[in-house]
């Protein structure tokens, strides 16, 4: 019988066999080569097509459209979200009314067309003329900024507003029964136990409803609100240049991009308690 | 051959406006509408806009399966174990969910337009090329909608266990088959919620390719209020038909739902 009396030094594990090359790959390959080729493609045209004479002209129109977007989309989301709190509640009311109500304008925004919406509001109030002036709206609605804020408000209000419902009715019952148990208040209830359970479940919504107005908010261009979009096409139409399409695109996809960035960070910071 | 489709167009069309539940013999206008602006025929807008119902219609239904196909194939390349493909598949979402709608199709129209024309030129054409509006506006939604859809079927396929595929071996099934078979039926029934509501987008998505010039129903009310000045009427009719297609999808929706879930029950 024999012992083992020194042992076997350690050896680097044998080498992987060669991976096979698979359709996959190819295909991977593919997809890949032809985004580096547009890419590239792109590039060049906007290198190529460079001018500085159209960007000094340009450049600053579509900072400016940048900025109304941007106005846009902030000032129609806050309003929204104060819109949204009696339609939210309204659609967890009892009250048949109320409920029946609140439900016909969500079904409405939601059921149709935003640009249906502008078009029913901008050019739609205006054969109320004389009606409007009589009431001393008119100065408001002759806008096509104002109609815009307006609708986009209302829109996002509805969208917002069943995202608040459904967090709210996605806290279990008995959170509501513990506080109910420990002998809170009902309104103190609502504000520290229920609606920062609701909040966090509503976040991601909010983040999307937010990324939707943004990119909603590009379809202002065609009641001439010059919009960044509303910029793009006007520059397009004196230029007949394609690359302003590309930039405009460039611009939107950062904001985008931006946004969902921030609002993954956020939401992993606000649910780091939750997290195991 | 010819005289076979044109017979064949001829029967199609005679058969649509048969059944045209807005100015066909039972139509609501037909019905409702005469002597009003929406009569139809020559004397109102009646048939304009059942014509624009019936393209805003069939846009949004010839886009459904050309988004779905796509939208199956870059969720199979975004689950794939290959990196490039699955980079491919992330770029694809990541562009046309972040790119607005309206640019999107702008980008289409206008560069498909360029491309063709430049195409033709190296060929020897010299010529204006015009795109229709129509197919511009189905590649822009398709691929708009393929992006959204391929993340509805990913979480879909995720929530496939993997013991359903292994099964599929055991039985001796090879991929191809396994994927139609077993896995299909299941991601259908998951993912079907999720596609309704992008099915919606899709149908609200459609309004706005009456920025290019398709007949749609929004274009057509909009000359109709143009020329007729009752803007708030013809833009209301527009959100009530818009309104009316959610309906009937919906009703379409849960039906199929109920339908695939027939499969889940006596559990």
């Amino acid at each position: 019988m024999s012992i083992a009396e020194t042992m076997i030094p350690p050896q680097a594990p044998p080498p992987s066999p060669p991976k096979p090359y698979t359709f996959s790959r190819f295909f991977g390959s593919v997809a890949l080569g032809i985004w580096l080729a547009l890419g590239v493609g792109i590039f060049l045209t906007v290198v190529n097509g460079w001018d500085p004479e159209k960007f000094s002209r340009y450049g600053p129109s579509f900072l400016s459209g940048l900025g109304v977007t941007l106005t846009l989309v902030i000032s129609s989301i806050l309003m929204g979200a104060v819109l949204s709190l009696p339609v939210a509640l309204g659609r967890m009311s009892k009250n048949r009314l109320w409920g029946w109500l609140a439900y016909a304008y969500v079904y409405f925004f939601r059921g149709t067309p935003l640009i249906t919406q502008l078009f029913l509001i901008y050019y739609g109030l205006g054969s109320f003329r004389p009606q409007l002036e009589t009431v001393g709206l008119w100065w408001f609605f002759r806008d096509a900024w104002n109609c815009a804020l307006f609708t986009f408000t209302l829109n996002t209000a509805a969208y917002q507003a069943e995202i608040l419902r459904g967090a709210i009715e996605s806290v279990p019952r008995g959170q509501r029964e513990g506080a109910a148990a420990l002998g809170l208040p009902e309104r103190v209830a609502f504000f520290k136990v229920i609606l920062p359970q609701a909040m966090i479940v509503a976040l991601r919504p909010y983040g999307n409803e937010i990324i939707l107005m943004i990119k909603g908010s590009a379809i202002v261009a065609i009641v001439t609100v010059f919009d960044l979009m509303g910029e793009t096409r006007r520059a397009f139409s004196r230029t007949f240049d394609y690359q302003m399409y590309i930039w405009a695109a460039i611009l939107y996809l950062l904001m985008v991009e931006l946004l969902r960035n921030i609002w993954g960070w956020l939401e992993a910071r606000l649910t780091r308690h939750l997290k195991r | 051959m010819s005289g076979l489709f044109a017979a064949l167009s001829a029967g199609l069309a005679w058969i649509g406006a048969i059944i045209d539940p807005l100015c066909g013999p039972a139509g609501i206008f037909r019905w409702f509408g005469s002597g009003t602006l929406l009569a139809c025929g020559d004397a109102g807008w009646g048939d304009e806009i059942a014509y624009g119902f019936l393209v805003t219609a069939s846009l949004a239904v010839a886009t459904l399966p050309v988004g779905l196909v796509i939208g199956f194939f870059v969720a199979l390349a975004k689950q794939s174990e290959e990196k490039s493909l699955r980079l491919a598949g992330n770029i694809y979402t990541t562009i046309f969910r972040g790119l607005p709608e309206l640019l999107t199709l702008f980008i289409v129209y206008y560069g498909l337009q360029i491309l063709v024309q430049q195409f033709l030129a190296t060929v020897g054409y010299e010529g204006a090329v015009e795109i229709n509006a129509f197919v511009a506006g189905m590649i822009a939604l398709g691929v708009v909608f393929s992006a959204y859809c391929s993340e509805v079927l990913l979480s879909a396929f995720k929530a496939i266990p993997h013991g359903q595929y292994e099964a599929g071996d055991a039985l001796g099934l090879h991929r191809g088959k396994t994927m139609r078979l077993i896995i299909l039926p299941q991601l259908i029934r998951i993912a079907l919620p999720g596609l309704g509501n992008l099915w919606m987008a899709l149908l609200k998505d459609t309004a706005l390719v009456s920025v290019i010039g398709l007949p749609d129903i929004l274009r057509q009310t909009g000359i109709a209020a143009r020329v007729t000045k009752h803007a708030f009427e013809f833009f209301g009719i527009a959100c009530v038909l818009f309104l009316v297609l959610a309906m009937i999808s919906s009703v379409v929706f849960s039906a199929l739902e109920r339908s695939t879930k027939r499969a889940e029950a006596g559990r």
